[in-house]
């Protein structure tokens, strides 16, 4: 029941909305709860997640999401998803729902997975494109990898790309 | 169901491997099934966590999720993957002789 499979699993991060940001963290906590080994790479407006300035302000918009609601089951038009304000709106709407589910704010999140032992990678050109150093990632990241990097690490690992 | 002789007590374990009565366990138990599972010996800190989800699962009726665990116990989250490495939540909750912990975190 215990023994020790081998398993591993990459997770990459592609996303930098507060709704996707969840899903991959979500996952690499489950997994390393599980005792499989986990990297997760970001690239892209992933990089939002684990930069120090933007990890704790991912805003979750109602535009362009047919499936967003309010708690009570009433959907958010687009045009009034378009109104000064409404982005600010969803965002605390959803970070008091996830805070109701006990699970942590994005920073917090991240350092979890980090102390439980999940490798938190940036993604080299991706960094190069937005002038982000190593520096900007929080403090416990494990460092700035290529794309072919990330091939050789994810050797024989299942892949999910958020 | 299957049964397993532990700590000289033949004991009734459920489909997920876990103990099917928490009301029998004891000391003794918990150092035998963690020593089973490679843990052995029990620390303090060990104790301290297994106690604060026993404790926890007669409030709560579940076993506790391991951000609960973190938060509550004292134990931080590196400190709690180097006592049960590998999957800390199922470790303790086996230990302990809950069930199969299903929170999501």
């Amino acid at each position: 029941m215990f023994e020790d499979n081998g398993r591993k699993i990459c997770i990459i991060c592609s996303k930098g909305t507060l709704d996707m940001a969840y899903p991959g963290l979500i996952l690499a906590n489950a997994a390393l709860m599980e005792g499989i080994d986990v990297v997760m790479f970001f690239t892209f407006w992933g990089l939002n997640m684990i930069t120090k300035k933007q990890m704790n302000r991912l805003k979750s918009t109602p535009i362009g999401n047919p499936s967003m609601a309010m708690p009570n089951g009433m959907g958010i038009p687009n045009m009034l998803g378009i109104l000064p304000g409404m982005t600010d709106f969803s965002t605390s709407m959803m970070r008091k729902e996830i805070a109701k589910l006990d699970f942590p704010p994005v920073d917090e999140f991240v350092q979890m997975i980090s102390d439980a032992g999940g490798q938190i990678y940036g993604c080299k050109m991706s960094m190069d494109m937005m002038k982000l150093t190593a520096d900007d990632l929080f403090d416990d990241a494990n460092g700035v990898v290529g794309a072919m990097e990330f091939m050789e690490m994810s050797e024989g690992a299942q892949i999910i790309f958020i | 169901m299957s049964e397993q002789m532990v700590a000289g007590l033949m004991l009734d374990f459920d489909e997920d491997g876990f103990m099917a009565d928490y009301t029998v366990w004891n000391e003794e138990i918990a150092e035998q099934l963690a020593s089973s599972i490679g843990i052995d010996p029990l620390t303090e800190r060990h104790w301290q966590v297994i106690t604060f989800c026993r404790n926890d699962f007669m409030e709560q009726g579940e076993p506790p999720t391991l951000r609960r665990i973190t938060s509550e116990s004292g134990v931080p989250t590196k400190e709690l993957y180097q006592l049960f490495p590998k999957g800390p939540a199922k470790k303790v909750a086996y230990i302990a002789g809950l069930k199969k912990p299903t929170g999501c975190i």
